[in-house]
């Protein structure tokens, strides 16, 4: 299994710099380091039906992306599951797209469930979607991603205190700790301190996952999901390397929201495998 | 007709508290959230009878927003509550993504708006409030003027499938409304035909228009008097063919002039038959310490202040 997951992030990460380089647009180096997370989630981990999509998701595992900005990733990893033609991954950032900048309900685009990318929300609307399937007597599970750098909007702290408090229990949030963001690494913009001593004084369980290793994400959000239920939220501190998979794209917040020109582009495709066809 | 049996007085935050309840009674969908003002919301009710369905947010407006658009994500219905100032202006962002452009279905529920909110003073009396979720493309504001109407407004947005901002206020004013009205969302309720000048107002400010009314009627002055309860979308047909029979239209708010219910009649008169104004309302300033009664008469929401408006176009 784990061969086939790397496979389809290898094409993955073709779609993202394609994407990106298409435009002259978009966040390359997020989605990079997020493409085995979104790979093992939507082709491994989830109980998901894209056949039947609709917005409720009842009886279905539900996925929230809150640092939207690494919607290249996820664009490609809905399309390769079958939410939308892969066809479609060229209209991305143009004029009259669902596959707008930063994820939209917006224009109907199947597998997004609300708008994201003003940074710190997605926590609290994954809460909310949480407490539904309770509500529900859905026993699903609900996943969320957030940056790093997005730890500093203070939405996500009171999202974590009324998590713990209210025992929602069903629901797994990773964090992308690439130690990146638009000014420079994090230590040196706002330091995030002690995350795993944070998040478990916030009433979380708190795990570590090496991000880049397909075979320690699979394990990791398996070993996560056996972790539900047990009243308290899951938080997985999740190690990756801004850029991951381009060589000269990696562990540099350079390339968060820049383009690769022709040339760059050449180079990254000849890095990565062709494995289920470009778009 | 503007002799009105009042029925007692009570606050339209007390219309809300009960609406609520009966919508929770009909919708096991609709579900509450509070920001650590339950009893100054009358969520007291709800909580008590639907415990599984209210959820205690504490002092965190910006995660009850963003909770709130998730729980519509499996089919449920909720109504966020606090003041108004905290429904709105600190949580704008999150609305604006999460809830309107994400065209979430929940009711955004506000009480305390205005100057009426009293002793507070300038910080919790939120006075942009309209002119803000008016803005949001897609959001339902409703502003109604007593308890019944509110409490019909509750119930009416709970059928209602897309966002709303909901807003109502402190102190108890007269129930005049009929407490079994149909409550239509965008339709605006002709309180009182006449010919010679429009008065539009909305929420506390509607009593005192048919007071002013009153007066003006004694006096000779005939008045057509219409009450906005919808804000947006704004029953432009209603306020337009007044406008045409009458040629002068006054409008009275307990918000800014600017942005607020004054500024959009005249934007719709001035694409449709535009029409000499005049406005009460508060005139781009912030409130202070007070007491309510005080408050509008000091900034100019009282009675007299829509009588001499009305003069002043006669």
């Amino acid at each position: 299994m784990s061969q086939e997951l790397k496979k389809i992030a290898s094409q993955v990460r073709r779609d993202i710099v394609r994407m990106v380089h298409a435009v002259n647009s978009g966040h390359p180096g997020g989605s990079l380091g997020c493409t085995e997370y979104f790979t093992a989630l939507y082709f491994e981990i989830m109980n998901i039906h894209p056949e039947k999509w609709n917005m409720d998701g009842v009886g279905e595992d539900l996925f929230f992306l809150s640092n939207g900005h690494i919607s290249p990733v996820w664009y490609s990893v809905l399309s390769r599951r079958g939410y939308f033609p892969v066809s479609e991954l060229s209209t991305f950032r143009k004029l009259n797209s669902r596959l707008q900048g930063h994820p939209t309900t917006h224009e109907g685009l199947p597998g997004v469930r609300v708008a994201s990318g003003s940074l710190g929300q997605g926590m609290s609307v994954a809460i909310g979607a949480a407490q539904a399937k309770k509500l529900n007597g859905d026993s699903s599970i609900v996943y969320t991603l957030h940056g790093d750098g997005e730890l500093q909007e203070g939405q996500i702290w009171e999202a974590a205190m009324y998590a713990a408090h209210h025992k929602v229990d069903n629901i797994i949030s990773t964090v992308d700790v690439n130690g990146q963001q638009i000014d420079g690494p994090t230590e040196k913009v706002m330091s995030l301190g002690d995350l795993n001593a944070k998040w478990t004084a916030f009433g979380w369980t708190v795990m570590h996952m090496e991000g880049n290793d397909m075979d320690a994400v699979v394990a990791g959000l398996n070993a996560a999901k056996a972790l539900t239920g047990k009243g308290k939220p899951v938080m997985i501190l999740m190690t990756t390397s801004m850029g991951k998979g381009v060589d000269f794209m990696e562990g540099t917040h350079k390339w968060h929201g820049v383009a690769p020109n022709d040339a760059e582009l050449e180079k990254a495709l000849s890095q990565l495998e062709q494995t289920l066809g470009d778009y | 007709m503007l002799d009105f049996q009042i029925s007692g007085s009570n606050d339209t935050r007390s219309g809300f508290g009960e609406g609520l309840l009966e919508a929770g009674r009909k919708n096991p969908k609709v579900v509450g959230l509070c920001a650590d003002l339950i009893g100054s919301l009358k969520m007291d009710a709800f909580m008590k009878e639907f415990p599984d369905r209210f959820f205690q947010v504490g002092i965190a407006e910006a995660n009850m927003m963003g909770v709130a658009a998730g729980m519509t994500v499996g089919g449920y219905i909720p109504f966020t509550g606090t003041f108004a100032n905290f429904s709105t202006g600190r949580v704008y962002d999150q609305i604006r993504q999460s809830i309107a452009y994400s065209h979430k279905n929940v009711k955004i529920c506000a009480s305390h708006a205005g100057l009426t909110l009293g002793e507070d003073g300038a910080t919790h009396q939120i006075l942009e409030d309209i002119g803000m979720m008016a803005m949001l493309p897609g959001m339902t504001v409703i502003n109604p003027c007593d308890f019944h109407q509110t409490k019909a407004a509750t119930l009416a947005i709970a059928d209602h499938h897309g966002p709303v901002y909901l807003r109502f206020g402190r102190p108890k004013v007269p129930m005049f409304t009929a407490p079994d009205q149909k409550f239509e969302i965008g339709k605006a309720w002709h309180i009182h035909g006449g010919k010679d000048v429009t008065i539009i107002a909305t929420g506390h400010l509607v009593w005192k228009a048919i007071e002013a009314a009153k007066t003006l009627e004694a006096e000779g002055t005939s008045v057509d008097l219409i009450n906005i309860h919808t804000i947006k979308p704004l029953d432009i047909e209603a306020i337009v063919r007044s406008a045409m029979k009458t040629g002068k239209v006054v409008t009275a708010e307990e918000h800014q002039i600017n942005g607020g219910l004054g500024s959009l009649v005249a934007q719709c008169l001035a694409q449709h038959h535009p029409t000499k104004m005049a406005f009460v309302g508060v005139n781009d300033s912030f409130g202070e310490s007070g007491t309510p009664d005080q408050l509008m008469e000091k900034y100019g929401l009282g009675t007299k202040d829509i009588i001499k408006a009305v003069k002043s176009l006669l």
